[in-house]
């Protein structure tokens, strides 16, 4: 048996498998988005309003959006590592992402229960 | 470390590979449905607060340099889709021979653009 001393931060393996399920949920969103899309391809108001007025609905269009911020989050971050290399301006990038990320993620409850 | 090997980034030299040049666009294609998330957002809400805002934000879109840019979105989006299916297929092993690696990579560009195309017909 080998000891393997694992060293850093153990982020890696966790943000891989995120960034793929939540990858999973977006597609299926997605798909079932663009199918209803297909069958009624220029909804009015009100049909429009009616499909995202469900509970189901909202909470998957919800669970949808959050998905998408978390897999933003991860794929900017892994870009800012790849690129930016001043330690202070990644973190500032770092911070403005994470912020600009929560303050969707608090929109999108406004924008879905908001109608 | 000190290294003296000469380095070679010459980037217009380069050639990518097929799966390179996906890759790198899946990274581009991302990095811009990042930046214009603020902007979707905002759609989603204008097209849902009430029939006003739905209506103008219909005729604001009916503008053609927005189509156009519409359909670039909608390219970064299918891009992004597709190749990271191809990520999700090579993860679980279904892509493993350098062959079946160039053939999803000409698929992954074939059908995003396909699909592109096809919405930008209909949406003229």
């Amino acid at each position: 048996m080998v000891n393997r001393v694992v060293v850093g931060a153990h982020y890696g393996l966790r943000d891989w498998l995120v960034q793929r399920v939540t990858a999973a949920v977006m597609a299926l969103y997605c798909v079932s988005l663009a199918a209803y899309l297909l069958l009624q391809p220029h909804p009015c108001y009100d049909a429009w309003t009616g499909l995202f007025s469900g509970q189901l609905m909202r909470t998957f269009t919800l669970l949808f959006l959050l998905c998408l911020f978390y897999h933003a989050w991860i794929g900017i971050r892994d870009i800012v590592m790849d690129y930016v290399k001043p330690a202070s301006v990644r973190l500032v990038i770092h911070v403005l992402v994470i912020l600009a990320l929560l303050l969707y993620a608090i929109w999108s409850v406004q924008i879905l229960w908001g109608f | 470390m000190d290294n003296k090997r000469p380095k070679h980034l010459a980037l217009h030299h380069i050639k990518l590979p097929l799966s390179g040049f996906v890759s790198i666009l899946h990274r581009v294609s991302g990095l811009i449905l990042f930046l214009v998330l603020p902007l979707l957002l905002l759609m989603l809400q204008y097209s849902l607060r009430s029939i006003e805002t739905y209506t103008q934000l219909l005729s604001v879109l009916a503008h053609p340099l927005l189509k156009l840019m519409l359909l670039g979105l909608l390219w970064a989006f299918l891009h992004h889709f597709c190749a990271g299916l191809r990520y999700l297929a090579i993860d679980l092993r279904y892509i493993t021979s350098l062959a079946q690696a160039r053939n999803s990579s000409k698929a992954v560009m074939i059908v995003s653009l396909a699909l592109t195309a096809l919405a930008g017909a209909k949406l003229w």
